[in-house]
């Protein structure tokens, strides 16, 4: 399967009379979008805000982070089995608006959603502050449960961005980037002497603000399953989750995953990367322990010499996690794994809830508990008075002066367990 | 936290559904329970056979607490 | 001018070799041996004003009169930093250093700093206990411990931000430290991959913990005439959550009293806690804290009595040694108020 990415680079969004994208600046009609995300009969009212590099902009809470993409060539659309029909994606021509986002932000769902500052300390533990984004605030109408509640935002963000992608479909792209990966057996002929390598992608599916979707079903429904890597670049593997927004993947991540990237840089040179295995971390015990037996089955079944497994999400995952990677040495398949950790604010506690010997190459994304400071900024995008009750912040995070002191957890990507960021500890 | 009890010298059952995390933290007596947000219940279930199965679990627990054990023992459903 | 006091051992202030590591400490102005190197580091940012130089039979045989004594004449100088070694792989000395390294920091509350090479036996003693510099395995080594000793040094006595262990050069002390890599996360895993398939050395960034046990209590004789609590890290609290339990990271636990409650209902409890989805803990929050089961059975005399209070924190994201801490903290309540056992349940 081959998929080509063309990167159109926004330097600016703005707002104006009509919609499109020009000489890389994005210009957003208001009003016509608006009345799209209205058509959700849960959603009351929609407010939109743009928010740039370096500005005194601070968003809160937020609950996903979504990059613009459309389908040039090829069988389906952006978002399969949720906007799109479930026609299978990742081959064809994609066009990418590089450099931009859509941010969803709103009445907070539960206490769950994360933080995003485009300027000052905060700014340098989430990639999202390099991003041209488009800030949709949207409030439910009034008495919505929860999960429909969470459903009309995540619909929401989809739809602005699968409209601002819509506006690069006949645009040249600035540069583009082709990905392919071959059947199991080609790429044994192509790559005879380079060591075959899986990425195995946990899943956080735990409920309400935990879930992701795949071709849209829920992910706690599927036991683990083969999926070509670039199905994951035109949208097939959603987000659901911003809980302790610090580790979760938004659906950004999951589109722009850096293990994929990172394996095919090296693709054909120093390894032969073969595919990837995407598994769950569901709440019922047999759930774990199945979808941890399924993964490592796959790998030894792809006859793979090693394994990158990420991580979503801390606590309970901490065990699929050692599970996953217990499972897969024990099939003679080496493996690396990316986590964070939970050392406590002075990082002298343990970091993950569980641990096994065979876990001897650990990645790390850095200490969520670690406190920092965050000054007050000129514009606060959403609800501030959320801050005290979200996850990562406490009584007293939100000080007179508008200044926040709060653990990193709060901080949306910050310790991103794809490594998609350079912060570590040790 | 169980640890901590068990050290201030009163016998403690864990009940939780990660069994694997309960073993690697240092848990003696463990009781196995239903799923993570709901251990002691079953949503699926009506009202009186969700007390049934969250009785049965409390009865086990308090068997394990009645029972002798010399390391970590995992008390599953007989 | 930042002052510095240095410890040596009579090897390096060439007294003698192991014929002479029986002299007791004593005290010479300025910098000796090494200290030199230390005070080219130093430029004249500090200055080295005493090196005590001591036996390393002498403080090994005697360790608590020569702690003593070397500390008295660190105390008589009062410095603003305190440098031990470096020791290399001298195991007596590593030993000493780390010994009075940590002695001068605990008990003087001077900064302080030592190196050492990582097999020294001196290092897994004292490594968590004091800044220490991994060094490499001989004398041959001193140009390079210097240049990780004396910055680390000088920022420890100006009192900055010390930085990871990776930056910094310390051995890693049990503090998990943030900092920014040159590489991504996914960059580094796909490098620690490609070494761990090529059976190459390669460096985890987390080294797996090893956790310790508790011996299991007597059981409970007659659980009939037992008086049992409740202990819950699933975040159970009254409804409006009174004590404001954060719902990740918790740093308290909530104490509340259920005496004459039979059940608890929508109306009354929820949970606070921020790490699973909390549907089915609200609607009826004895999925979590089975109060209801536990009255039944008192009424039924199945057991003795529920204790009336029970105890509930969230053990969402929340520091092993902060929950080690609240748990401590309740065993000690419960066991004085004679409590026989305890049901605890996580989420």
């Amino acid at each position: 399967m081959k998929l080509e990415l063309g990167y159109i680079y926004i330097k600016d969004i703005q707002f104006g009379e009509t919609s499109k994208v020009e000489n890389g600046i994005i210009y957003v009609n208001k009003d016509e979008l608006k009345s799209i995300i209205l058509e959700d009969q849960n959603l009351k009212s929609v407010e939109f805000d743009l928010a740039k590099p370096g500005e005194s902009v601070r968003i809160t809470p937020v609950k996903d982070v979504i990059e613009p993409r459309v389908k040039v060539e090829g069988p389906g659309g952006i978002f399969p089995g949720m906007l799109s029909k479930v026609e299978t994606v990742g081959s064809g021509k994609t066009n990418v608006l590089k450099g931009a986002a859509v941010v969803t932000t709103g009445k907070i769902v539960g206490f769950q959603e994360g933080i995003i500052d485009m300027t000052g300390p905060g700014a340098e533990y989430t990639p999202f502050s390099k991003l041209n984004n488009l800030v949709m605030i949207c409030e439910p109408i009034d008495g919505l449960k929860q999960p429909e509640h969470e459903k009309a935002l995540r619909f929401a963000g989809y739809k602005a961005a699968a409209y601002l992608g819509e506006l690069a479909k006949n645009i040249t792209p600035d540069e583009t980037e082709t990905f392919e990966t071959l059947s199991v057996t080609e790429g044994m002929k192509a790559y005879p002497e380079l060591p075959r390598v899986a990425y195995v992608l946990m899943l956080q599916t735990q409920g309400l603000l935990h879930d992701t979707y795949v071709y849209g079903v829920d992910a706690k429904r599927i036991i683990s399953t083969l999926i070509y890597p670039t199905e994951i670049m035109d949208g097939a593997i959603v987000s659901g989750n911003c809980v302790s927004a610090c580790d979760k993947n938004t659906t950004y991540h999951h589109l722009n995953n850096p293990v994929i990237h990172d394996l095919f840089e090296q693709h054909g040179k120093t390894l032969n990367f073969v595919g990837v295995i995407i598994t769950n971390e569901n709440v019922y015990l047999a759930d774990k322990e199945r979808s941890s037996n399924w993964s490592s089955k796959l790998a030894e079944f792809l006859g793979v010499d090693g394994v990158i497994i990420s991580q979503e999400g801390f606590g309970n995952p901490d065990t699929d996690l050692i599970m996953n990677c217990k499972k897969i040495e024990a099939k003679g398949i080496k493996t690396v794994i990316i986590t964070d950790e939970y050392a406590g604010r002075d990082g002298s506690s343990q970091s993950l809830a569980d641990a096994d010997v065979s876990a001897n190459a650990v990645v790390t994304g850095g200490n969520a508990n670690e406190v920092i400071n965050l000054p007050k900024l000129d514009k606060v995008i959403g609800h501030i008075n959320y801050v005290d009750i979200i996850a990562g912040g406490f009584d007293g995070s939100l000080h007179e002066d508008g200044s926040i002191t709060v653990e990193l957890q709060v901080i949306t990507g910050a310790t991103n367990e794809m490594g998609f960021n350079k912060l570590s500890a040790r | 936290m169980v640890k901590e009890i068990e050290r201030a010298g009163i016998p403690v059952v864990h009940m939780c559904t990660v069994v694997p995390i309960s073993l690697t933290v240092g848990a003696n007596r463990i009781v196995p329970t239903i799923a993570i947000p709901h251990p002691l219940g079953n949503p699926a279930l009506t009202h009186e056979e969700e007390k049934t199965l969250r009785r049965g679990l409390v009865e086990r627990a308090l068997k394990a607490l009645e029972t002798e054990v010399t390391g970590q023992t995992v008390f599953e459903e007989k | 001018m930042i002052k510095v006091v240095q410890y040596i051992n009579q090897f390096f202030a060439n007294v003698g070799g192991e014929e002479m590591a029986h002299i007791p400490a004593e005290i010479r102005e300025g910098h000796v041996g090494p200290g030199l190197a230390f005070q080219q580091a130093f430029k004249d940012e500090a200055e080295i004003v005493a090196t005590i130089v001591c036996g390393d039979s002498y403080f090994n045989e005697n360790l608590d009169k020569a702690k003593a004594e070397v500390l008295a004449m660190v105390k008589q100088y009062n410095p603003d930093l305190f440098i031990a070694g470096p020791a290399f792989n001298a195991g007596r000395y590593g030993v000493a250093c780390g010994t009075i390294a940590a002695a001068v920091k605990e008990e003087l509350g001077i900064p302080s700093i030592t190196g050492m090479y990582k097999e020294n036996p001196g290092a897994d003693m004292f490594k968590n206990k004091v800044y220490m510099v991994s060094t490499k395995n001989s004398a041959a080594g001193m140009r390079d411990a210097v240049k990780k000793m004396a910055p680390l040094a000088l920022k420890l006595a100006k009192g900055e931000k010390i930085g990871s262990s990776a930056e910094e050069g310390y051995m890693p002390n049990g503090i998990r430290v943030n900092f920014f890599e040159k590489e991504r996360g996914s960059k580094r895993a796909v490098g620690m991959l490609l070494k761990k398939l090529a059976g190459k050395e390669f460096e985890t960034e987390f080294p797996m913990p090893d956790f310790d046990r508790v011996d299991p209590n007597p059981a409970v004789k007659d659980i009939t005439k037992a008086k049992i609590a409740l202990v819950t890290s699933g975040g159970i609290v009254p409804k409006g959550n009174p004590d404001h339990i954060e719902s990740s990271s918790a740093s308290k636990y909530g104490e509340y009293d259920i005496e004459g409650v039979m059940d608890l209902t929508e109306e009354t409890f929820e949970t606070a806690h921020g790490g699973y989805d909390p549907i089915y803990a609200n609607a009826d929050s004895d999925r979590v804290l089975p109060v209801d089961i536990l009255r039944d059975l008192e009424k039924e005399g199945k057991i003795g009595s529920l204790y009336r209070y029970y105890y509930s924190t969230v053990g969402n994201g929340t520091a092993v040694k902060s929950a080690k801490a609240f748990a401590a903290e309740i065993g000690k309540k419960l066991k004085a108020d004679g409590v026989d056992a305890v049901i605890l349940t996580s989420t």
